[in-house]
């Protein structure tokens, strides 16, 4: 046990074959595509997917004979994890961009809308926004910082060979095509779930080998117990598969043609849509964030994690609560009252499990908590927390049906959506980052700390205006629509109501312009400490241990 | 490992020590509500009212729909409306599950940046609409929506119409063969009042409005099927005849 055995991993060649077949299959499909696709999106996919795949063919033949640039001879796979962090900075920064230019639209339509530009409207860049911030910056903090931590905590390099390299480029793939998709027009509608058809097949495909990455790692474990931060990572990873499945089934007009039919309509259709989306935020962004917690709090303070049994206990209420709680998104709609009323209940019971989470990770500071004073990274966790506890205790409120019936429908939910994905996920991806740049450049810290200072401020200030601005601007909204004047008629027409939100969306945009900066200052500062001297810096990481021998 | 064996739980034993049997756990633990909730809309036939005048969209209502779709206007628009009191004088009556039944997918929306769209139909004129989707300022000046003057000039693809029906009655849609064979005609007929086409249009699709919706007649561009769509949004239940207190339509 006392040998942690040096691992340059040769691949098997078996990985290179299958990604190699996947390669060519793809670009055989994509040429077909590309020449007689049935709409001009498809044949504009089908070449930006046959370059895709002769770059990635390329890419893979340069692994074999490139002399290991894609292998290292380190105990453990790091490389793909530096892809994965600065990937996740990239998508963070151009996601924010795209969302502080509609919020700039809905504000200023006169001066940020282009009649000769229509692809640039409000309706296709808005999931361009939610797909860049949730999947292209969340879902690349998450599968970079799951690829790290499975590695730590069991003690075993990542398994598969050039797999987690295909996991990071196909994901960086995918994300390409449904931001190209979003702004050719081609979607799906399903909120969080608008890539067409065929960018979902190939999804499936990452994810697929992205859950076989990780089960591989953690089958090679050299550690008896599975720590409790990869059980949140596997949860998160296994319930996307199967929530990105069943929403996504749908019939294509033409195997070459951008065009499909959900084999659900209506009312099916909408409870599956947000039995997903909901849980999209359950998993995606929550137990996966949870992940990124349990591993990067502890480790930062130096501190054990709070306590075990809250943690089983938590988890596994978690993950059986949440999936219930998708109906709550169609309250006083045509979905049947029964399944409304189930919703409700089991997203007001979600509120404990959620804040289990909360409390694990604050008291993990017990001890430490000198360090809130001191390290802006810790604060930056903390406040993440608090953000955490604080959305997820709005959630279940927004959940009962009175309150819903207000906060349905208006800019309530934003402000809801925001506090939570930039106040909880934006911060805890920053601060698992701010950890692992030194870790694995092997830098004293961060260049600079007075930046990450600088970033903490300019971000928690964007948070505050944004929130506050849109949280009054829904219950106001709500307000005005349902009042009535003396005389017994509604007292507002529908655009004195959209006038009325004016002040609050330049508010918004403000708060948006301040959480950008601070991630512009982010990337400033990674940028220093890859390239740059950090011999002298206030910002001191404990260095991480490479494979710790058992005794 | 020096340390002395310690009483381990069930949850230590197996559970953090086999992963596969972590995985099924979670499986397991996350299908329960999922099935329970979702399944049964499937089966209860009270999942969706008992109406009359539904029916599937035209094939150029299902290509305004597409445009709909494509441009991403359920981002700021709701249909749906709720059965509470300010909804119902504002939009008119609530909506009803049947008359979302062939949307694949649904476009309830969750946002109401502009107003709900779910009884828009027969509401403003299509000059109205063709005004506003050019300049949406130009009718309402303190609107923030987006021009969409280009839709007023791109001809209408439908080279592939039938092919979409085709799939929406593999789905279960009630299009008839018929229907399929002839949706280029139907989707043709439904700009032109004086076309060979009107009476079998009027047939497969009955209440079809008919006219040139853009006002352009040389060429079916995407405003006519968009305008189309927007003109059926909420028009189709014979509201007479629904009885919202019958036990059937009890939800």
């Amino acid at each position: 046990m006392s040998q942690a055995n040096a691992m340059p991993v040769k691949s098997s060649g078996l990985d290179g074959m299958l990604i190699g077949l996947i390669c060519i299959l793809g670009a055989f499909w994509s040429l077909i595509a590309a020449a007689r696709g049935v709409d001009p999106q498809i044949v504009a996919h089908g070449w930006l997917m046959l370059i895709g795949f002769v770059v990635g063919l390329y890419l893979l033949v340069n692994a074999y004979t490139g002399h290991g640039r894609y292998e290292e001879s380190g105990f453990y796979h790091d490389n793909v994890i530096k892809a994965g962090a600065i990937a996740t900075i990239f998508w963070a920064v151009a996601g924010l961009v795209v969302g502080l230019f509609i919020a700039l639209q809905l504000t200023w339509p006169g001066l940020f809308y282009f009649e000769q530009l229509g692809f640039l409207n409000f309706g296709r860049l808005r999931p361009l926004h939610t797909s860049a911030v949730v999947f292209a910056f969340g879902g690349n903090a998450l599968i970079a910082t799951s690829f790290y931590v499975v590695q730590r905590t069991c003690r075993a390099r990542l398994a598969g060979g050039l797999w987690p390299w295909f996991v990071f480029w196909g994901y960086q793939f995918f994300i390409v095509i449904a931001a190209t998709g979003y702004v050719m027009g081609v979607t799906q509608t399903l909120e969080y779930a608008e890539p067409e058809w065929y960018a979902d097949i190939w999804l499936t495909i990452v994810w697929v080998a992205y859950l076989l990455v990780f089960l591989g790692t953690l089958w090679k474990r050299k550690e008896p117990h599975i720590y409790v931060a990869n059980w949140f990572y596997l949860a998160f990873i296994v319930t996307i598969a199967v929530l990105h499945i069943v929403n996504n089934l749908a019939i294509p007009v033409d195997a070459f043609g951008s065009y499909s039919y959900s084999v659900f309509a209506g009312v099916q259709n909408a409870l599956t849509q947000w039995w997903y989306g909901h849980n999209a935020v359950g998993f995606f962004l929550t137990a996966g964030f949870l992940g990124i917690m349990y591993y990067f709090v502890p480790k930062r303070v130096g501190r054990p994690v709070y306590s075990y049994r809250l943690s089983i206990l938590h988890f596994w209420s978690l993950i059986f609560i949440y999936i219930w709680a998708g109906p709550h998104h169609l309250h006083y709609t045509a979905l049947p009252e029964w399944a409304q009323t189930l919703g409700m209940t089991f997203s007001i019971m979600l509120w404990m499990p959620s804040w289990g989470g909360m409390i694990n990770g604050v008291m993990t500071l017990s001890g430490a908590w000198d360090k809130l004073r001191t390290d802006p990274v810790v604060r930056m966790m903390v406040l993440a927390l608090a953000f955490y506890g604080m959305s997820t205790f709005e959630g279940p409120l927004m959940s009962v049906r009175a309150v819903n019936a207000l906060s349905h429908y208006t800019e309530w939910t934003v402000g809801h959506v925001h506090s939570g994905a930039l106040g909880w996920v934006g911060m805890i991806s920053f601060a698992a980052i701010y950890c692992m740049v030194p870790w694995l450049w092997k830098k004293k810290g961060m260049w600079s700390r007075s930046l990450i200072e600088w970033h903490f401020w300019l971000a928690t200030f964007g948070i505050v205006f944004y929130v506050a601005a849109l949280w009054p601007a829904g219950i106001n909204q709500g307000m005005m629509w349902r009042a009535y004047n003396e005389l017994g008629f509604l007292e507002y027409s529908f655009v004195e109501v959209v006038e009325a939100m004016h002040p609050y969306y330049i508010i918004r945009a403000i708060g948006g312009l301040l959480f950008l900066a601070g991630a512009l200052v982010m990337a400033f500062n990674m940028y220093k400490t890859i390239t740059g001297d950090v011999s002298e810096t206030e910002d001191i990481v404990e260095p991480q241990p490479q494979a710790i021998p058992a005794e | 490992m020096s340390d002395t064996p310690q009483k381990q739980s069930f949850h230590q034993k197996f559970l953090e020590t086999k992963s596969l049997l972590l995985t099924l756990g979670i499986i397991v633990t996350i299908s329960i509500g999922g099935l329970v909730e979702i399944a049964p809309l499937f089966y209860l036939n009270s999942t969706i009212e008992e109406v009359e005048g539904v029916r599937p969209y035209s094939p150029l209502e299902l290509m305004g729909r597409q445009i709909y779709i494509r441009e991403g206007c359920v981002n700021c628009h709701s249909q749906m409306i709720r059965p509470l009191r300010d909804e119902v004088e504002r939009y008119g009556h609530y909506s009803l599950a049947a008359e979302s039944m062939y949307d694949r997918p649904f476009l309830w929306g969750s946002k109401r940046t502009g107003p709900d769209l779910a009884r828009v139909g027969g509401r403003y004129s299509d000059e109205w609409h063709r005004d506003h989707l050019i300049n949406p300022q130009s009718v309402v000046p303190e609107s923030i929506m987006p021009p969409y003057a280009f839709l007023a000039d791109a001809a209408l693809d439908y080279s592939t119409v039938a092919a979409h029906l085709r799939v929406n009655q593999f789905l279960g849609v009630p299009y008839s063969d018929e229907a399929i064979e002839n949706a280029a005609t139907d989707l043709e007929a439904q700009v032109d009042e004086f076309s060979s086409g009107y009476d079998d249009l009027l047939a497969r699709y009955p209440g079809a409005q008919i006219r040139n919706f853009d006002g352009n007649a040389a060429v079916i561009t995407e405003m006519d099927a968009l305008i189309a769509y927007l003109q059926v949004l909420g028009t189709m239940v014979d509201f007479s005849t629904y009885d919202p207190d019958a036990p059937e339509n009890q939800r």
